[in-house]
C-alpha cells in the first residue's frame, strides 16, 4: 500500500569534522522521531562509521535510517551517495578511502571525528582528515555509486561552495544524476529560475543538519510502498504511483 | 601579447597541439570556481586554474578566453583535451604553482587589471 513518507536524506553525525558533538546516533534518531520524520540518511563527509549505530538506535523506532555519505570529488564537488544496505556502503567506503589521500588529523587544530555506538558511547576517533577531497572525479564517483546500485544526488546545488554549479559552473550534460538537492537557502521557484539545469532533474530538499536543531528543517515528502532506497528510486522516476509529493 | 610568445618565455607544456596558439592575451584571471570565472573573467584573458574537468573548456569558449593554463603539474582529463581540440581552446600545463606562474606572467606584462 502506498503511503506518504517524510524524509531528510542529508544529516551529518558527530563523525563529520563540522558536525556538532551532540549529533550522536540516538540524538539524531530521537530528534527525527520528534519531528515526524519517517526516513533519514546519515551522510558524513567521506566517512560512514556511525551508520550502523544509527541503524541500531532506530531499530525499535518508526524511523528508517538509510546508509549514505557526502563524498567530495576531485573538483571539490559534494555528492550525496545513498545505498541500499550496509554491504554496498562498505564497498563504496573502501573506494573512497583508497582515493582520499592519507592526511591524518592534527589534534591541535582539527575537530574531533567521533565514532560512537548505538548507546552514544565513544568507540574511537576517525584519524583521517575527512575534510579532504577524493582524487576521483565527480563523474567517476557517480559511476561508482551506480555500480553499487546507489543513488547519486548533487548536494546543495544552490550553494557557492562545494556545489556542482559553484565548482563546475553548470551540470555536465552526460552525468546521470538521480536528483539535485536544493538547500534551505533557496526556494524551489528561485532554484528553477536561477539554474536552468535544475529543470532536467528531480529536485529534493534536505536539512544538511550539522546540529540537532537543524534536523528536518528542510524535508522531502515521498509517496512510497516501503521506506526503502529502492522505493525512493522509483519515486524519483515517478514509476508505479511512487512519486515526490512535495518538497518543503 | 600573443599566447605563442608566452610559451617561448615560460616553461609551459602544450596539451592541445592541433589548436591555434597565435591568439591575443589581453589579461589574466585565476580561479578554481568555474561559476566565478563565468561571472568575472574577461574576453582574451588567460585563465590559470587547478581544475581539469571538461567543463573548463565550455567556460573558456563561453567567455572567449585566450586559453587555459593548468598549474601545479596537474594533467587535464582526456575528455577535456578532446573537447578543447574540438572547440579550439588552447590548453597548457605548468609545473609552477599559481603564485610562481603569475609572477612570471606579470614580468611579461600580463596584468589582472583591465
Amino acid at each position: 500500500m502506498l503511503k506518504i513518507y517524510t524524509a531528510d536524506l542529508h544529516i551529518h553525525s558527530c563523525l563529520s569534522p563540522c558536525g556538532d558533538l551532540d549529533m550522536s546516533p540516538r540524538k539524531i534518531v530521537a530528534t527525527a522521531m520528534a519531528r515526524g520524520l519517517d526516513i533519514i540518511a546519515i551522510t558524513d563527509h567521506n566517512a560512514s562509521e556511525n551508520i550502523v549505530a544509527a541503524m541500531k538506535a532506530a531499530a525499535s523506532t518508526p524511523v528508517t535510517v538509510l546508509p549514505g555519505m557526502e563524498v567530495a570529488s576531485a573538483e571539490e564537488v559534494h555528492l550525496l551517495a545513498l545505498f541500499d544496505g550496509l554491504e554496498p556502503m562498505a564497498q563504496f567506503q573502501k573506494i573512497v578511502y583508497e582515493n582520499l589521500g592519507s592526511f591524518g588529523i592534527d589534534p591541535r587544530t582539527s575537530a574531533e571525528q567521533v565514532i560512537v555506538n548505538e548507546n552514544d558511547e565513544v568507540e574511537g576517533f576517525n584519524e583521517r582528515l575527512l575534510f579532504g577531497a577524493s582524487s576521483l572525479s565527480f563523474e567517476q564517483l557517480v559511476a561508482e555509486v551506480h555500480r553499487l546500485n546507489g543513488l547519486a544526488i548533487a548536494s546543495h546545488i544552490d550553494r557557492e561552495s562545494f556545489s556542482i554549479i559553484g565548482q563546475l559552473g553548470f551540470i555536465p550534460d552526460d552525468v546521470p544524476l538521480d536528483a539535485l538537492e536544493i538547500s534551505y537557502h533557496t526556494s524551489l521557484e528561485q532554484a528553477r529560475a536561477l539554474y536552468p539545469d535544475a529543470r532536467r532533474f528531480p529536485l529534493i530538499r534536505n536539512s544538511d543538519a550539522h546540529y540537532p536543531d537543524e534536523i528536518g528543517r528542510q524535508i522531502t515528502r515521498f509517496v512510497l510502498g516501503q521506506p526503502t532506497l529502492e522505493e525512493i528510486k522509483l519515486a524519483l522516476k515517478h514509476y508505479q504511483g511512487r512519486k515526490i509529493l512535495d518538497v518543503e | 601579447m600573443k599566447l605563442n610568445h608566452l610559451i617561448e618565455k615560460i616553461p609551459l607544456k602544450i596539451q592541445t597541439p592541433t589548436v591555434n596558439f597565435n591568439v591575443d592575451v589581453n589579461g589574466g584571471y585565476i580561479s578554481d570556481l568555474l561559476s566565478d570565472v563565468m561571472a568575472h573573467a574577461k574576453k582574451g584573458d588567460i585563465w590559470i586554474t587547478l581544475q581539469i574537468h571538461q567543463n573548463t573548456v565550455a567556460v573558456a569558449t563561453l567567455k572567449e578566453l585566450a586559453g587555459i593554463i593548468v598549474i601545479g603539474g596537474k594533467q587535464p582529463a582526456q575528455e577535456t583535451i578532446k573537447k578543447a581540440e574540438e572547440e579550439g581552446v588552447p590548453i597548457l600545463t605548468s609545473d609552477l604553482t599559481a603564485f610562481e606562474l603569475i609572477c612570471e606572467l606579470c614580468k611579461l606584462g600580463i596584468s589582472g587589471s583591465r
